[in-house]
């Protein structure tokens, strides 16, 4: 039998992206709701909650972008070159956010307060700028004669921007029902309260997102609205619409977890409707995966030992996080 | 004069981050094989200063440990933000062996780090020793990785060409590609010393201000056995590898010895001191020991090596450069050599811990070990030039085409955020090595979220600036 390598590489990118996405989309959303909540102690409390698990996240973004080098070299190389501005300001939010998040306990106390702007501040930055890399990114990338021919501020369009501020609220309703399950009484209330505005306005972005996608582009309208796609695709938005009302019952029933996993589901559903507006594209709107993929033997060679360790990593992650379930409370890690 | 191309910019912005990034990493792979050593010893004699000297080090560990992940996080991304042609043309062998670094490496460290930071107390003391041990193995397993990549570029071989892009034939050559096995024992070596020269330095700034405690002289003769037995070890590998890079890459080798022609039938010197001078094709102010330069280099009087101007011209890395940093680099070597006979010395006489000149020039030389590898990585690197993949593909055809201001900007906000960030965590790092050796208490850890509990590198040092006992600092 024949194994298609570019598609299975790309299932293995799409995994490591999720992962990053479940794993460091939440964090980032704490960051980002710091603003809304004054209380030192709570502050601390949301950190901590993060405080054991957000290290490997980031291994993730990592292993993602060796394994798009590996696989499709093309993409890597025109693709992050096009971003580049973006990319750059991803990454120092992130750096900022990363120590930020190391130094706020140790700094003395009158020099914390910068620490808790760095903090928000690199949260803001990744998170925006990583929702204004994939509205770019939608929006589709030139490229003539394997070489990019755009110019250095293709990336910035109202659609990126809205995407932006898109992938930002997301987030920030991760973090937010991430907090409400792993905090309790007044935090948590002060949660649920945010959250009912969050799923609206992440509704509204997903709608105009949905919109605007297909109106701009010919081809994605195509891809999800001619027959008979239409009766398969349209299973996405359903259960969109699903888990969007199991996520108002849930807030009202007073589960802690289930807001969470719901959350969750909506943003991977995202993801997914991403991957068929693109597909087969790595880099949209002309270059196939096909084309840009490695030769077979770096895809082999590489694959071996993804199939092989991915599993691995993904029971010790497991284990990392059985550890430290449970709630965070007051005066609870480090000081 | 000064006429600065997108290139030129490009290039300075990945030495920078790469600058800035190695020097964790460094320190990361010679304290983590240290910390083995450390709780190795404590298992086997009981002896509490081991003990107490492991949780001391640990502490530093994990700033440096937290601050080579962000660093390392930018370089992911780098060669496709910045070096698209060398991407697009050899991703397909840099891509891979990246992957499986951090399949191999990067995952293994994330998943023992936090048994290592955390468990103490919490999982036996043999399972504690294995989870060290395998951060410690993550940490020479990345380095192997990342150094086959790197002597690829500079060695290649086990591939082909067709359509412009690079198509591995055979990954074991690829990996084991000539240069590889002495860049990989060089560099290593030269983690343990930076190491080495760090601890020796932490003890050295403890003796000097009086904090005397069996810990502190642990760490302190420790480090200088290391010095002792190592220092000249590097020096026979650092010949190796010189040697080696004379029969792969004899322009880089001519650079860096300032060797511009050769005489007939004569040995040629080795330049002390010279000022190369790239667009006149000879040394100013040279001061030369005749034939010297042949016998270490060809082992032989009369011994000749190919000067630069058997290269043409636009085919010869920049000697002005690599002739003083493989100097600074080789200098702080036999440094480091002396600093090791000369503890011996004292040793012999019983005034390691005393002789006040010997612990001010050991508090010096802490920095030197990085300094050299800094050094060492300048020249080997700018040595390869004008090439990216070493006969194969030109730095010029590797970059991305980003217009001028675009990187600019991008180079000055890296300056910025890695002096701002960096600086205060490198400043952090200072501090944690000013505090006393203490004993080493594991009554307080609790579970997950329970006081003193945290599983970031970071956050695994919960002493907080803010309330420094005056003990701890005395007044410099």
């Amino acid at each position: 039998m024949d194994f298609d390598l570019p598609v299975i590489w790309l299932i293995v990118i799409l995994f490591s992206i999720t992962m990053y996405v479940i794993m460091d989309g939440f964090d980032l959303g704490i960051g980002i709701l710091f603003p809304f909540v004054q209380d030192k102690h709570d502050r601390d409390v949301m950190m901590n909650t993060v405080a054991p698990v957000w290290d490997g996240n980031e291994t993730w973004l990592v292993l993602g972008g060796a394994g798009l080098m590996a696989a499709f070299p093309l993409a890597y190389a025109i693709v992050l070159s096009a971003l580049y501005q973006p990319i750059i300001l991803m990454l120092l939010g992130l750096i900022f956010r990363g120590v930020a998040f190391e130094f706020r306990f140790k700094a003395p106390e009158k020099e914390q307060h910068i620490w808790d702007k760095a903090f928000i501040g690199g949260s803001v930055m990744a998170a925006f700028f990583q929702g204004v890399i994939l509205g770019a990114y939608i929006n589709g990338i030139p490229v003539e004669n394997k070489e990019f021919i755009g110019g250095e501020l293709d990336w910035l369009t109202p659609f990126s921007i809205f995407t932006g501020i898109g992938v930002l609220i997301a987030y920030a309703l991760l973090g937010s029902t991430w907090l409400i399950m792993k905090t309790e009484e007044q935090l948590q209330q002060r949660m649920l309260a945010l959250t009912r505005p969050l799923i609206a306005m992440v509704v509204m972005a997903l709608a105009i997102i949905s919109i605007w996608t297909p109106l701009a582009h010919a081809n994605i309208a195509d891809r999800w609205f001619s027959l008979p796609n239409f009766y398969f695709l349209a299973i996405v938005p359903v259960l969109v619409a699903i888990s969007i009302y199991s996520l108002m019952r849930e807030l009202k029933s007073g589960y802690d977890m289930q807001p969470f996993i719901s959350a969750l589901i909506i943003v991977l559903l995202g993801l997914v409707g991403l991957t068929i507006s693109i597909w087969p594209n790595i880099i949209p709107p002309s270059v196939s995966i096909w084309d840009a993929a490695a030769p077979t033997q770096s895809l082999v060679f590489a694959l071996v030992g993804t199939l092989l360790i991915i599993p691995v990593i993904l029971i010790y992650t497991v284990w990392s996080y059985r550890v430290f379930k449970g709630k965070v409370r007051h005066g609870d890690g480090y000081h | 004069m000064f006429d600065i191309s997108a290139l030129d910019l490009a290039r300075v912005q990945f030495a920078f981050t790469v600058s800035f990034h190695i020097i964790f990493p460094s320190i990361t792979i010679g304290l983590a094989s240290y910390l083995v050593v450390l709780e190795g010893m404590w298992l086997k004699t009981g002896h509490s200063v081991y003990k107490d000297l492991y949780h001391y080090w640990l502490k530093i560990f994990g700033v440096n440990f937290g601050m080579g992940v962000v660093s390392g996080l930018v370089m992911a991304y780098q060669f496709g933000t910045n070096w698209s042609g060398f991407s697009a043309f050899a991703g397909s062998v840099t891509g891979p062996l990246l992957t499986y670094e951090v399949l191999t490496a990067f995952f293994l460290e994330a998943g023992f780090l936090g048994v290592m930071m955390f468990g103490w107390s919490r999982v036996g003391p043999g399972l504690h020793f294995f989870s060290t041990l395998m951060v410690a193995i993550g940490t020479l397993i990345s380095t192997t990785w990342i150094l086959a990549s790197n002597s690829w570029m500079q060695t290649p071989q086990g591939f082909e060409i067709a359509n412009g892009v690079v198509i591995p034939t055979d990954w074991w050559q690829i990996i084991f590609n000539p240069s590889f096995p002495y860049r990989l024992v060089h560099m290593s070596i030269a983690a343990f010393l930076a190491t080495a020269l760090l601890v020796g330095a932490a003890g050295a700034w403890h003796l000097l201000r009086k904090n005397d405690s069996p810990a502190v002289r642990t760490m302190l003769s420790m480090a200088m056995w290391m010095l002792v037995i190592v220092a000249p070890i590097q020096a026979i590998v650092g010949d190796f590898h010189g040697l080696n890079t004379l029969e792969h890459q004899p322009a880089k080798i001519a650079a860096m010895e300032g060797h511009w022609e050769n005489h007939d039938g004569e040995g040629f010197p080795l330049i002390l001191f010279a000022v190369p001078d790239m667009a006149q094709e000879k040394n100013h102010y040279a001061l030369e020991i005749p034939r010297l330069g042949s016998l270490i280099l060809t082992h032989s009087w009369d011994g000749q090596i190919a000067g630069l101007k058997e290269f043409a011209a636009e085919d010869r890395p920049n000697a002005t450069i690599i002739f003083w940093s493989f100097r600074i680099m080789v200098g702080l070597g036999m440094l480091m050599i002396l600093l090791g006979l000369w503890s011996l010395l004292l040793r012999k006489q019983g005034r390691l811990y005393q002789q006040r000149l010997f612990l001010q020039c050991t508090l010096w030389m802490g920095s030197a070990g990085i300094i050299a590898i800094l050094a060492g990585w300048f020249t080997t690197e700018i040595g390869r030039q004008p090439w990216v993949v070493y006969g194969i593909m030109r730095t010029t055809d590797a970059v991305s085409r980003h217009d001028i201001s675009s990187l600019a900007v991008s180079l000055a906000l890296f300056i910025v955020v890695y002096f701002f960030v960096f600086g205060i965590g490198i400043s952090y790092l200072f501090r944690l090595i000013r505090q006393p050796v203490i004993k080493a208490d594991h009554g307080e850890d609790g579970g997950p979220g329970e006081h003193k509990q945290a599983m970031r590198p970071l956050s695994a040092t919960d002493t907080s600036f803010s309330i420094e006992s005056p003990l701890s600092n005395p007044k410099e």
